[in-house]
This record gives C-alpha cells, structure tokens and sequence, in this order.
C-alpha cells in the first residue's frame, strides 16, 4: 500500500519500512519543544524519572513565550524553573526574554526545523512545521517529559485527507482565509486523528508565511498534523535560515486518502471565523449585520510573521484607528520586530494610533496585554475564539487575517479593505 | 479497576480553555487547578462534584490547547472517568500519559443523562447506567496503551521498562 507523505516520514523515523494508518510505532525525534506553561510540568515529570539525563542537548528547544516578560509573580516562577533546567542541562536552544519569539514562528526562523523532520511540542500548534515539510504535533507535557529523556514518542500512524489546492488566491485573501475555508468546510474535527496533506499547484502561490498559517491551524479541524511538499520556496527557505540537511518525502502515486478536497484559490473571499469555534465561518460579503468591535489584534503564532505585518501596515498607512478602539500589533519574534522597524512598519503603527509590543503569545491566550470585559468584542489575527478565550466568559473573538483585522480597526466593525478603497 | 460515580454531563467541543482558563495556567499545582476545573462552563462542577463522579460529553472532548493541565485539573477534581462520543487526540493522549482513565462510547454519550448513577469496568470496556439500568459496551485501549494506563502513566511505564 502506498503511504503519504506524513506516513513515509514516520516509518524513516521508526525505521521501519512502511506503516500503515492506525499502527502503534515508537519514532526518533530530531526535536523536542516547550514553553514556558508546559515545560514546568515536563520538568516536574522528569524528575519522577529514573534518569535525569536529556537525549541530546541539542534536540530540546525551550521557548518562554505565553507569560513573558513575566505577566505576575507565579508566571515569574515557571520561567525561573525552566531556565534554571536550561542551565543545569546546557540546553543550546533556550529563549528568554531579549532573544525569544512566539516559539512556532521562532523555530522555523532559527533554522532548527526543517524538511523531513519528525518533533514533538507541548503545545497544540506545533504542526505549524508542516510548512516546512515535517512531520510535527502538539503533545502534552509528560510526552515532552519522556522525548526529552529518551528521544522518542509513540505515534498512532494516521490516516490521511487530501487538499488539493489550485489556482492563486485574489487581492487580500491569504493563508488565513484558506484555513478557515477549510475548517468551516469540515468542521473543528473534521480531520480528528488525521494528517492534513496540502497538494496541487495552487501551493506555488501560496508563500512561506501562508503555508506557516495552513499548517498552525490543522490542529483546529482536530488534525495530528498538516503537511505540504516541499518545493523550491521551501528549499529556499530553509537554506536561508538553517544550516542542517534536509530530506524530502513525497507521497506515492498509490498513497491512501479518507478523503479528498479540491480547493480553487481564485474562488475564496475574506474570511471570519465567528464565536466561539473556528468552523463558524462566513465570507465577509455573507457579514449583513454590523459587527461593533472593540479590540483588533494583528499578531500571534498564526499571524505575527513579518508579511502579516506588512498587509496591516499597507492598510493602516495614512489612516487611523477608529476612536476607542484599541489596535495591538505583537511581531512574533524579535528578528520581525526589528525588521519591522528597519522597513518603517512599526512608524505606520504608531501613526495610525496602534500600539506595538514586545514579542508575546499575550491576548492570544487570554493571558495578558489586550484582556477583554464583559459584552467586548475583538477580531483577532488568532486561532482560537472559544468561550473566555481572550479574557472574560462573556466576551467575544472573531477570527480573521491580517488584512481585516486592519481594516477593521480603521472602521470599528469587522470590515473588508475594499470598504477603505483599496 | 472500576469506578462508580454520579454523571456530569456536556456536549460537544468542550474545549480546553473551559475545561481550564488561561488565566490559571500561571500554576501547575493539581490541587489549585481542580479548584477551577470547568469553570467557564459550569460555575457549579468544582462545588458540585465528589470524589469518583464522572464526565459524559459529546464529540471531540478536550480540543483546543495541548495543556495537560485539563486533564490533570479533571483528574485532580476527583473524577474517575471521562466518557464520550470522540476525544480531541492530544487530550485523548495526555489522558493516558497522566492515567487519568477515558473512553470513547456513542451510545452511551448520547444515552447517559447527568445526575445519573454510572459503573464502569476497565477491564471489559463495560459501562453501566444503574438509574436506567442499561448497559454499554465501550472501546477497548490497544495493548501497548493498556500497559501505559496499568503502570499508571507514561513516566512510571518508562521507568519499569529501564528499570
Ligand atoms: S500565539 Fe497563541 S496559539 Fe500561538 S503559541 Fe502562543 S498562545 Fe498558543
């Protein structure tokens, strides 16, 4: 039977020369990630364990990224734990405040993911690697705590959908409207325990940073993973930012899909994922009513990436945000941060009555920076609008690219840019 | 194993966030995060509940974030068991690394009411609702996560396969 790409890259891992959907296998992994809400019970796992030894000192990425700089004194504490860890263990790839970033747009940037590589993360958008061509998953902390011990996790091999994507997406539609197509399409588990593969020649269209977006929100259609090929964007990519070796997988003509999708590109319109789940989307000319907003967030491990920014700054540019609302912009890592600056984005921002922070995970979480009252409303760059998500119970998220959220800010509803003209 | 208990019961895509609020995730103490266990879903659950008592949801419990904080909060709670229609998967496997007891069964998520008296036995995936007195056959664990769940997680399983 032939197996698809997530498939062939599992079996590598497991050396094994096939797997079929459903097998239990133990993989070898090149790279295990936490933060600094999950890997403080990671820690506290590995001390249960009979060895107190890390696999590879290399292989361990610990990111302070949700609560940093530290938020409260408990927030304080965890960060004190991991890199006290960090230190003890000489972990090379730790990141703390000066140096951190939103650990899924950090690593890809950092050059310590790339094609062909099989990581675990102890948190949820770990699959954002997929991008890349790897294989990568959210997992929790006492897998994080067992792969940084012996370097290996069990896998369920999954079972595989299709997308076949075609065409080039039109003016202000990005990667982020793709997704939420996708998942209003099928659902927030309609991939549940499956791998997300992204083919067809609608990929060339796509950039890095789109694909980064696709890829970080399989895990809310329920995926274990999304996956596209690796092409010559991809190649490009990762010589520019990593020096390790690279193996590409393709799927065989043969591969096995539970089922497939085809996508044309030059069909989507903006659009908005509406409370409180990722699946209730609607295309923004199917928005009648005037949806008042309060807060507009452009930044997060879906969106903070240096294009995402530049769509906001092209639309905020000459104009302002609307009078109380309040537009927060967070590049998600120092190196976008400061590349923001270098083009002038960060100027536009602030001109335009934003405000520009630090890198942080921040509101995304509802941890801090942009918290929301009672009965407010926010359209947000994010991936999640759950229930009390970005602060209290009875507040509300819209989900959206970078594009709207600008434009957005500018009007005080949720708005497309051609309603500003452009 | 079994466990017996009084039936809380919720719907579908009961995600992680009100299974825990962010805003606790500042502590990983297990006692602290049960005080806040299900919370932005049902205010009444933590006063409510008593040890043994068990979660019947609907499909794709536990999506969302990957923090093993949700089921260690559940688990902490004194919950014994957690059934439903589907998991969301990274639930599904902290659940098992942490032992904190899962499973998947349609029929009986759909039937189960809450306040209703549950029994269930591990060993033969069986459920039973002594209110209505029906019973349900739920999903058995592979063997390999059977040997997970018996050693009591992920950590001690590791640590007897060195040992
Ligand atoms: S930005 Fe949001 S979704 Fe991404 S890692 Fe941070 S909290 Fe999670």
């Amino acid at each position: 039977m032939g197996m698809t790409m997530t498939q062939k890259i599992l079996a590598a891992h497991a050396n094994l020369p096939s797997v079929e959907p459903g097998q239990l296998i133990e993989a070898d992994l090149d790279l295990v990630l936490g933060n600094d809400i999950t890997s403080p019970v990671a820690i506290h796992e590995m001390d249960k364990m009979t060895t107190d030894k890390v696999f590879d000192k290399e292989k361990i990425a610990l990111v302070m990224d949700h609560f940093i700089p530290n938020k409260d004194i408990k927030s304080a504490e965890h960060c004190k734990c991991v890199r006290e860890f960090a230190c003890r263990h000489d972990i090379t790839n730790y990141f703390d405040v000066g140096d951190m970033g939103i650990e899924h747009a950090l690593l890809p940037e950092k050059g310590l993911v790339v094609a062909g590589d099989v990581v675990i993360g102890a948190d949820s958008h770990t699959c954002t690697y997929g991008a890349l061509g790897a294989f990568s998953t959210g997992v929790g902390s006492t897998d994080m705590a067992a792969g940084m011990a012996t370097g290996k996790a069990w896998f369920k091999v999954p079972g595989a959908i299709k997308f076949n994507l075609t065409g080039k997406p039109s003016r202000w539609v990005s990667g982020k409207d793709v997704i939420l197509h996708i998942i209003g399409m099928i659902g927030v588990d309609g991939a549940l325990y499956k791998s997300m593969e992204f083919v067809g020649d609608g990929i060339a269209n796509l950039s890095m940073d789109d694909r980064f977006t696709i890829a970080n929100m399989a895990i809310e259609a329920g995926g274990k993973n999304g996956i596209f090929p690796v092409d010559e964007q991809t190649v490009a990519y990762m010589k520019e930012h990593s020096v390790r070796p690279f193996k590409t997988y393709e799927a065989d003509e043969d591969a096995v899909y539970e089922e497939e999708y085809t996508i044309d590109l030059s069909q989507l319109k903006p659009t908005v994922a509406f409370p409180h789940l990722p699946e209730n989307t609607k295309t923004i000319d199917e928005i009648k009513e005037d949806v008042v907003i309060d807060q507009s967030v452009i930044g997060s491990c879906t969106n903070g990436r240096i294009e995402d920014l530049r769509i906001a700054a092209r639309i905020l540019e000459g104009r302002h945000v609307k009078k109380g609302i309040r537009c927060i912009v967070i590049p998600a890592t120092q190196k976008i941060y400061l590349q923001a600056i270098e083009e002038g984005l960060v100027q536009t921002f602030i001109k335009a009555g934003a405000v520009v922070s630090t890198p942080t995970c921040g509101p995304c979480l509802g941890g801090y920076m942009g918290i929301l009252a009672a009965g407010e409303r926010c359209i947000s760059t994010t991936n999640r609008n759950f229930v009390g998500r970005m602060g209290h119970v009875d507040s509300e998220v819209y989900l959206a690219s970078p594009a709207v959220a600008a434009a957005s800010a500018v009007t005080g509803k949720i708005s497309a840019p051609d309603e500003l003209g452009l | 194993m079994k466990a017996d208990g009084k039936v809380f019961k919720y719907g579908d895509n009961v995600d992680t966030d009100v299974i825990i609020p962010a805003r606790y995730l500042n502590s990983s103490d297990p006692a602290e995060l049960a005080t806040h266990c299900m919370e932005d879903i049902d205010k009444e659950f933590v006063k409510k509940v008593n040890k043994g008592d068990i979660i019947v949801a609907n499909k794709n419990f536990g999506c969302g974030s990957s923090r093993e904080h949700a089921p260690i909060a559940i688990k902490a709670a004194g919950v014994s068991c957690v059934i439903a229609e589907t998991f969301a998967r990274i639930f599904y496997r902290n659940a098992i690394n942490i032992g904190l007891p899962i499973i998947e069964c349609p029929e009986a998520a759909k039937d189960i009411d809450a306040g209703d008296r549950v029994e269930i036995d591990f060993d033969s995936g069986m459920i039973y609702d002594r209110t209505k007195e029906t019973e349900y056959k739920g999903q058995a664990f592979p063997e390999f996560m059977q040997k997970i769940i018996k050693a009591e997680g992920l950590i001690n399983y590791i640590n007897n396969k060195n040992a």
